[in-house]
């Protein structure tokens, strides 16, 4: 929370959180950016594209509103990750502030989604990928001896590029997938997780007659909606979003965005975009990376997404986000 | 070339002739494809002409009566088939299934590709040496052919069948279902039974059934292990009588009753073999969502 003042007060300096405000703990029923999320079918698709600035202040006046959970931060320190023996991304230092929605831009290849990867140890499922540096969650190290992938994995969440609902089960088995096969049997706890983290990803008001349906059979933002839910009912405390929104039309990708915007009251959230508007949209700070002479990627610089939109310290990010490169 | 020609012509080409061609050689795929399922319409077409006139009740209640007389029937090779093929099935496809997740998921690229080679290699192993193989394993150490001789038989049938549809499967799984399942947390191997496998599922079956239906035709490796039984046996550890062991035995004998009931016999094993695929597809299709 202290983190998070800090950088919305240029914006907005008397939105301040009152002082000595506890957080609210998760409360199950309390989702009110959820039933917000529909405002204006009709107009958004027209609106989206010259309201960028508008939903920028807008995104910092909630982000400064309300903290429902204190999330935690991730440290990447000096990270060096390679496919074989090719080096995809040098010397990555950057930090993630809890309850912060931090983008990650750059030109197609610079390890963007690699990078992403290295933060839930998804980059070594791929064969013969490895990683060397550390990454700490709230202060522990992940790639530390003696660390279970699985368990990174249970407290970092994921969201991917394409919608990956499991085809075999019902939306509602979609939902609690984790929690079932963690174990948890309880019918009641499930229902009660499933419609919450529905609703938290503001998709129960149009499955909640079909919640045995196949995930499947949704439109492909009602399945990405369905991954968030899924990756929210296992209350992971950092959640990373790979370009979630770019297989989808603009509707569905105002909605992700509306949603990311709405849950990060609760998390700390990494996303990857290619969409320059869209890390001004919906990002507190943003970070670019760009790819090497060596064809690696590296971090040209982080900060506040309004400086690096508008005043960036380097060179490179103003080339790239005036559209000179990439 | 003046002005005048027509952009949308590609020049030098004619046009009619290259029309000609296509229908020419669509025609051509056209024949092959009727000559291809030609084979299967008059196989069927056959057995069930000759078939049907001696397919009877005591065919399938009755014993074979002793060389020459009339009557009697082949109960002994269709409860013989049903065991044996049943048996060899149980034995060999969970093995065969677990193969097939080794190779897919845990092998490595390297060891996926030694083990798929040696197990094509035993598919492709004659029938008749996989039946001297379990003689030599079985028979000859028990002292007597059996029906347990015959099951182990047509389980080293259908185990590479299997094995190897399982390792398709498998790979037809897309991986991003794979990473959904690992980024909430799921431990890989049970990423594969809860998540990868029931994906799978309806091919595997699919590829069981292949197999069943492959062995249940079987009739080499059945010779000398299971050797055939003139009586009902319920004994594995004693010679049992199959379906495909009575055909050859009719069909090579000397007597007309015997060639009718060949012909009987033979449309009972087609007819077995495709209810018993239906079957499965149907209670597939009735129960999970997941389809393909």
């Amino acid at each position: 929370m202290t983190l998070m003042t800090e950088q919305t007060s240029n914006a907005l300096p008397a939105a301040d959180p009152p002082a000595g405000g506890p957080p609210t703990a998760s409360v199950p029923t309390a989702d009110p950016p959820a039933t917000a999320a529909p405002a204006a079918p009709q107009a958004a698709p027209i609106a989206q594209a010259g309201s960028s600035h508008a939903r920028t202040i807008a995104v910092a006046e909630h982000a400064a509103v309300t903290i429902e959970h204190v999330a935690v931060g991730v440290e990447i320190e000096h990270l060096n990750a390679y496919y074989g023996q090719h080096l995809v991304l040098r010397d990555i230092t950057l930090s993630v502030r809890p309850n912060s929605v931090t983008a990650i831009i750059g030109p197609s290849g610079c390890g963007k989604s690699t990078l992403i990867r290295c933060l839930n140890r998804m980059h070594e499922v791929t064969p013969g990928a490895r990683v060397e540096g550390q990454v700490r969650l709230d202060g522990d190290p992940i790639y530390a001896p003696g660390v279970d992938p699985v368990v990174v994995r249970q407290r970092i969440g994921m969201v991917f590029q394409r919608p990956n609902p499991f085809p075999t089960m019902s939306i509602f088995d979609n939902v609690v997938a984790g929690l079932k096969l963690a174990g948890i049997r309880d019918r009641a706890l499930l229902e009660q997780v499933a419609e919450r983290s529905l609703r938290r990803a503001a998709l129960w008001d149009e499955v909640h007659d079909k919640l045995h349906a196949p995930g499947g059979a949704l439109s492909g933002g009602q399945q990405q909606r369905l991954c968030i839910a899924r990756a929210i009912a296992v209350e992971p405390e950092v959640i990373l979003m790979d370009e979630p929104a770019s297989a989808l039309d603009p509707m569905s990708t105002l909605r992700i965005e509306e949603l990311i915007d709405a849950l990060r009251t609760s998390y700390t959230i990494v996303i990857v975009t290619h969409n320059m508007q869209q890390a001004a949209r919906v990002s507190d700070r943003t970070a670019f990376l760009t790819v090497g002479e060596d064809r690696a990627g590296y971090l040209v610089e982080e900060g506040p997404t309004a400086q690096i939109f508008t005043n960036p310290r380097r060179r490179l990010t103003e080339d790239y986000i005036s559209g000179r490169f990439g | 070339m003046s002005a005048t020609v027509d952009p949308l012509r590609i020049p030098g080409r004619n046009i009619r002739r290259r029309r000609a061609t296509d229908r020419v050689m669509g025609a051509l795929l056209a024949v092959a494809a009727v000559v291809a399922v030609v084979p299967l319409v008059l196989v069927f077409a056959y057995v069930l002409i000759q078939g049907l006139p001696a397919l009877n009740v005591p065919l399938l209640t009755q014993s074979p009566m002793p060389a020459g007389f009339p009557g009697g029937g082949v109960a002994p090779a269709v409860g013989g088939t049903l065991v044996m093929v049943g048996l060899g099935t149980l034995l060999g496809t969970p093995v065969a299934v677990l193969a097939g997740i080794y190779i897919r998921e845990y092998a490595g690229s390297r060891g996926a590709t030694a083990i798929r080679f040696l197990v094509d290699v035993l598919a492709g192993v004659p029938t008749i040496a996989v039946g001297l193989f379990a003689y030599g394993l079985v028979v000859v150490p028990m002292g007597t052919f059996s029906a347990i001789a015959g099951a182990i038989a047509l389980a080293v049938i259908i185990l590479p069948i299997v094995a190897r549809v399982t390792d398709e499967m498998l790979g037809l799984v897309p991986g991003s279902v794979r990473e959904a399942a690992y980024a909430l947390g799921i431990p890989p191997w049970k990423t594969i039974v809860r998540v990868v496998l029931p994906a799978a599922a309806s091919g595997i079956v699919t590829g069981i059934l292949l197999g069943v239906a492959r062995i249940a035709g079987e009739t080499a490796p059945l010779i000398f292990t299971a050797l055939g039984n003139q009586r009902v046996s319920t004994s594995l550890t004693e010679p049992m009588d199959a379906l495909p062991l009575r055909i050859w035995v009719y069909a090579t004998g000397p007597y007309d009753s015997w060639h009718q009931q060949a012909w009987a016999a033979s449309l009972l094993l087609v007819g077995l073999v495709l209810i018993f695929s239906l079957l499965t597809r149907f209670v597939l299709r009735r129960r999970g969502p997941a389809g393909r």
